[in-house]
């Protein structure tokens, strides 16, 4: 690990001030940023440690959720709002790492988190374009089980492991950023960017601009929504492929459907050709295949993970199926 | 030399093959197996549990030593060439660096022994350690930094640069299988065996299986890091805290590395964090006693988990054939194991897969061929059950497809092929229980509710089954155990053997036999280990310790008795008995056939002004071994739940139901059995080494990537055993650290094929193996 100063800021403008410099990064819980500081991955100056900061959840009259960015893990799947009225997000956090990680991991840093790839982490023996940009892409014709099926560029395949972020972008979660410059907010689809030409820029956050909260807009019908992933042993892995959905039946018609997923790209993936297909049809399997199928039109294998397609549109259908039909 | 040496050890062989029982060790039946309502046998919990369980026990990494200093590795990323450069100025230059050592400045060392070369030789690979510029995999160690905290070393580390001159490597088992070969042997059994004309055999069977399997490279996982501490004293000494199951042969070895006498080196291990078959002697030992030399300065080293992955070698990657010829009726006409195992040039760890083949099952002809295949990768090693384990994945999964094209019950085709004597070596089994332990485990898991046809048992999304395989692990004793007793008058025991306790309950067990021995309650016995400077030489390995501790403690007690008998004097009334006897009771000796006839140890010791007696003896040479075909058995269910929208595995029950002799302690031997089938669990669904297929590079070299079971994969494991004394075995027991593991894979795979109608010859089973054939 190579040495840097450890900074514990009395506000968040001081933060701010703080994070601004060069070669600084906001520490939340460290689940991920420690790890990739042990190997040589990351190499900040600084650590602004921001958990002492925005760590309440808010229950607004509106029926939305305000959460500090702060907020542990933990904290928040055990939220009883998040429980009764966003069920699909407290599973999605429970489905993540273990409970000990859950613990320290805070929202904003689980947002931030890097994207994972073995290659990535290999500094002396892998190339990678994302932590040497231009140096080239080992994963891609290398071991790539874990890696994306959409979005992925030459550059770089790497999925966002992030199991949280996909049940927020499903809700259509709201991030509230701040900076010197000032406040703005983001879409959560809106704040992780695919690779490109330029992997080693995971999000669209500006230098020194950090996650103050998570907002989720009142979703009424999300308290029939859940979240499923597949992994390759029964906790404690990353998925390999992951669904969050919300459903609204009237009547056997779709009426309003929230539908991401994980485990397939560089950032969480909203399926928003997946609920064009669906709303206003008929609920049934055939439906949620065809839906599953519009949105994997665009899927590009590689070597290892052709199974994901299959996979993913297999998982669809039996989420929505299960969201869909009334326990007899 | 070696051929006259093969001849006379050959002669030998056959001698004690005809011997009669009786002049053999194990030809009269320890008196402790006839103890029934005593000791042996107590679910006694582990003496050191407390100790550990409260962080009061030191383990390697723990010992703090005067001006130590820490290191860290550097590592190479090309599979084999040269070091073209190797820049070091700026790890030399960094805050608290002691010293970077590299092949330019490490002492000149003698070639390592090789494991097995000689009796406590315990290299893992013959290759220089950092003696050159030359790479042997990739992974290899190129640099040991010392700094005065392990962060700076891990800093300093991360500042060298090397750069490779390659050459072209083999790190690909498809290539380098083309060129497999016959290794000189298997362990000392030939690697090929031929009776009959099985091929000619198995062409004309009415029925035949010809199956191929494929099982990855696994590698070593023990929570406790390889850790060592250790300094060299001024008058040349080196002590050494380590991580071992091998504390002579380490200590031996080091020795001869570093030209110095094997009584200037010496190994503690009290505590070893797992073990596993991966904790003998390694490079890191090598490298951080040299780097003392080098520094002055005492070293502790401790392997990341990456450091693990990249020096200490693993379960090997297999391909094997299996092919079955039957009769209609099930009998086999002929028996095929042969395949090839991946190995380097400079090691000698043949995963002998074939081995359950060889004793498992009779058939008119037998066909066994174990290859080995050259790499360039780290040497590969032992590994829980080397080769049973796989070897059973490969061979009952062959006899499960058998049975399915007979339309018979797996566990039926079993029993009719059941051999009465070792099927190709001819001699006897010492204890054999399978078909009993298949009755037990069937009626206690519930194989009669198995559905015959394949998917038949459903719960909503998910497909059940059940399958069943065999387990096998041989017996071992090693030879060169010895032990010291000492006896004091106040009726204390201290019992001493240079063995090890690496979590398995050794301490604790052999406190229970040792005091059923010397006819004393536990709390009297004290049993010390894991130093080389104790008695005799043990290896934690091949489940060998159990017995070869047995027969060193009886052959020191046996003396004791002796020496004993001559202190007593013409009052005493065991005065003039020969050894053979008087037996141990109540806190003394008495006439074995006439108890009255007593005399306490107190009282002997009193009477002839002794405050104490220390006896040490030799255990007698393993020649039973020879004499009796000695295994382990058992039978293998799982339970298997696999989602027909995922192809998610889950193993929702297991039961193992073993034929290990007398079990010793219920509680530890439980846990060795559970341990090994988690460890299954693993094998059959999820753990797996990957190298990457361009540079032989291990691409998951951490627990987050490399997936051994979490608690959520592992079910509820039920154990239940034969408990039937083997008669020729010190205490009538067999080890069982390794057998848990053997028959897991398969009895899982043939449980996903009874669920889903889907077999899958090639390990780990994942869901993408499955999902798509749902």
């Amino acid at each position: 690990m190579t040495p840097f100063t450890y900074f514990r800021p009395g506000d968040a403008a001081d933060a701010q001030s703080r994070g601004a410099l060069p070669g600084a990064k906001y520490l939340g819980g460290g689940t991920n940023l420690v790890d990739l500081m042990r190997e040589s991955v990351e190499r900040p100056q600084t650590l602004v440690d921001v958990t002492g900061l925005s760590n309440s959840i808010e229950e607004r009259p509106d029926g939305s959720l305000l959460i500090g960015a702060a907020v542990r893990n933990t904290a928040l799947a055990e939220n009883r709002a998040v429980r009764m009225r966003f069920p699909l997000l407290a599973r999605g956090i429970l489905a993540g790492a273990s409970a000990q990680i859950r613990n320290m991991a805070t929202i904003g840093g689980n947002i931030l988190q890097r994207t994972r790839c073995t290659y990535f982490y290999d500094r002396d023996g892998a190339r990678c374009n994302k932590r040497s940009p231009g140096q080239g892409c080992d994963a891609r014709d290398g071991f790539n089980r874990m890696h994306a099926i959409l979005g992925a560029s030459p550059a770089c395949v790497a999925t966002h492991p992030s199991d949280m972020c996909v049940a927020l972008a499903a809700l259509g979660a709201i991030v509230h950023l701040q900076s010197a410059q000032g406040a703005r907010v983001l879409a959560i689809t809106d704040i992780h960017r695919l690779p490109e030409d330029h992997p080693e820029i995971d999000t669209v956050l500006a230098p020194g601009e950090m996650i103050a909260a998570v907002e989720l807009p009142p979703l009424p019908f999300a308290v029939r929504s859940t979240y499923r992933k597949v992994r390759d042993r029964a906790s404690y892995a990353f998925g390999l492929v992951s669904v969050a959905a919300a459903v609204d039946v009237d009547d056997g018609t779709i009426k309003e459907v929230r539908l991401a997923l994980g485990g397939v790209a560089h950032k969480p993936w909203r399926a928003l050709t997946a609920e064009a297909a669906l709303k206003g049809k008929p609920a049934g399997e055939a439906v949620f295949w065809a839906a599953g199928e519009a949105e994997l039109s665009a899927a590009q294998p590689l070597s290892h993970n052709a199974f994901k397609i299959e996979l993913v549109k297999r998982l669809i259908t039996a989420v929505l199926l299960e969201l869909t039909t009334i326990p007899s | 030399m070696s051929a006259i040496k093969n001849a006379v050890e050959a002669l030998a062989k056959k001698a004690i093959e005809f011997a009669p029982d009786t002049w053999l060790p194990g030809g009269k039946p320890d008196p402790l197996i006839d103890h029934d309502h005593g000791l042996i046998g107590a679910p006694v919990s582990r003496l050191d549990g407390v100790l550990k369980v409260t962080g009061r026990a030191p383990f390697a990494a723990e010992f703090p030593v005067r001006g130590m200093v820490y290191a860290a590795l550097a590592f190479s990323t090309i599979p084999k060439g040269r070091l073209r450069m190797l820049d070091t100025s700026a790890a030399e230059a960094a805050p608290g660096v002691v010293l970077v050592m590299t092949h330019n400045n490490a002492p000149r060392l003698k070639p390592t022994p090789l494991f097995n070369s000689s009796p406590k030789a315990a290299g893992p690979s013959d290759l220089p350690i950092l003696q050159d510029d030359r790479i042997h995999w990739n992974g290899e160690t190129i640099a040991v930094v010392l700094a005065e905290t392990q962060e700076q070393a891990d800093y300093a580390k991360s500042l060298i640069i090397a750069s490779y001159e390659p050459e072209p490597a083999i790190v690909v088992f498809a290539e380098a299988k083309a060129h497999a070969r016959l290794p000189e042997s298997v362990l000392g059994e030939p690697p090929t065996v031929e009776s009959g004309h099985a091929e000619a055999a198995l062409a004309k069977a009415q029925h035949r299986v010809d199956i191929t399997y494929q099982t990855p490279h696994y590698n070593h996982n023990a929570i406790e890091l390889h850790g060592i501490t250790l300094y060299w004293s001024a008058d040349g000494h080196l002590f050494v805290h380590d991580a071992s199951q091998a504390v002579v042969q380490a200590a031996w070895t080091l020795a001869e590395v570093f030209g110095i006498q094997e009584e200037q080196v010496h190994v503690s291990s009290p505590y070893v964090g797992g073990g596993f078959g991966g904790k003998t002697l390694w490079h890191h030992h090598v490298l951080a006693a040299a780097a003392a030399k080098v520094s002055g300065r005492p070293v502790r080293l401790v392997l990341s988990r990456e450091g693990v992955y990249r020096t200490i070698g693993g379960r090997t990657t297999t391909e094997q054939r299996v092919a079955i010829g039957a009769t209609a009726d099930g009998h086999f006409d002929a028996l095929i194991h042969t395949g090839t195992a991946a190995m380097t040039a400079h090691n000698n760890c043949p995963e002998q897969f074939t081995f359950p083949a060889r004793h498992l099952y009779a058939a008119g002809s037998f066909k066994i061929v174990q290859q080995v295949a050259d790499m360039d990768m780290v040497a590969n090693t032992f590994m829980r059950a080397p080769g049973e384990s796989i070897g059973t994945f490969a061979l009952e999964c062959t006899v499960d497809e058998l049975a399915e094209r007979l339309a018979m019950d797996p566990i039926e085709l079993r029993k009719r092929n059941e051999p009465a004597e070792d099927p190709t070596s001819g001699k006897p089994f010492s204890s054999r229980h399978l078909v009993e332990a298949y009755q037990a485990g069937a009626q206690r898991f519930g194989w009669n509710k198995r559905g015959m046809k394949p998917g038949s048992l459903r719960d909503g999304e998910w497909r059940i089954g059940l399958g069943c395989a065999s387990a096998t692990y041989p017996y071992f004793r090693m030879p060169g155990g010895a032990s010291r007793i000492t006896l004091r008058q106040e009726g204390t025991v201290t019992v001493q053997f240079a063995a090890h306790e690496m979590g398995m309950g050794t301490a604790t067990v052999q406190t229970q036999v040792a005091a059923e021995r010397l006819g004393l309650p536990m709390d009297c016995v004290t049993v010390e280990y894991g130093d080389s400077s104790l008695a005799g030489s043990f290896l934690a390995g091949g489940s060998s310790q159990t017995a070869s501790i047995g027969a060193a403690v009886i052959a020191a007690h046996r003396e004791l008795v002796s020496q004993l008998l001559t202190l007593t004097d013409s009052e005493s009334p065991i005065h003039g008995l020969s050894v053979d006897d008087v037996g141990s009771l109540n806190r003394g000796l008495c006439k074995l056939d006439e108890p009255a006839r007593f005399e306490s140890y107190a009282s002997i010791l009193r009477r002839a002004n002794r405050d104490e007696l220390t006896v040490e003896a030799k255990a007698s040479q393993p020649l039973e071994i020879m004499h009796w075909s000695m295994h382990s058995f058992g039978a293998m269910f799982a339970e298997v739940r696999v989602s027909a929208v995922t192809g998610e595995t889950r193993v929702s029950r297991f039961l193992g139901s073993f034929d290990c002799g007398r079990i010793l302690n219920a509680k530890t031997a439980a846990s060795q059995f559970r341990g090994g089938i988690i460890m299954g669990i693993g094998l059959a669904l999820m753990e797996e080494t990957q190298f990457d297929e361009r540079h032989g590079r291990i691409v998951n070299p951490s627990l987050s990537e490399y997936h051994v079971p979490v608690h959520m994969d592992v079910p509820d494991i039920e154990v239940i055993w034969t408990g039937i004394p083997d008669p020729h075995t010190p205490m009538g027991a067999h080890g069982v650290g390794e057998i848990g593991i053997t028959g897991v894979g398969a009895a899982i795979a043939n449980a996903i094929y009874n669920a889903t109608g889907r077999r899958v010859r090639k390990l780990p089973i994942r869901l993408d193996d499955l999902m798509v054939m749902i």
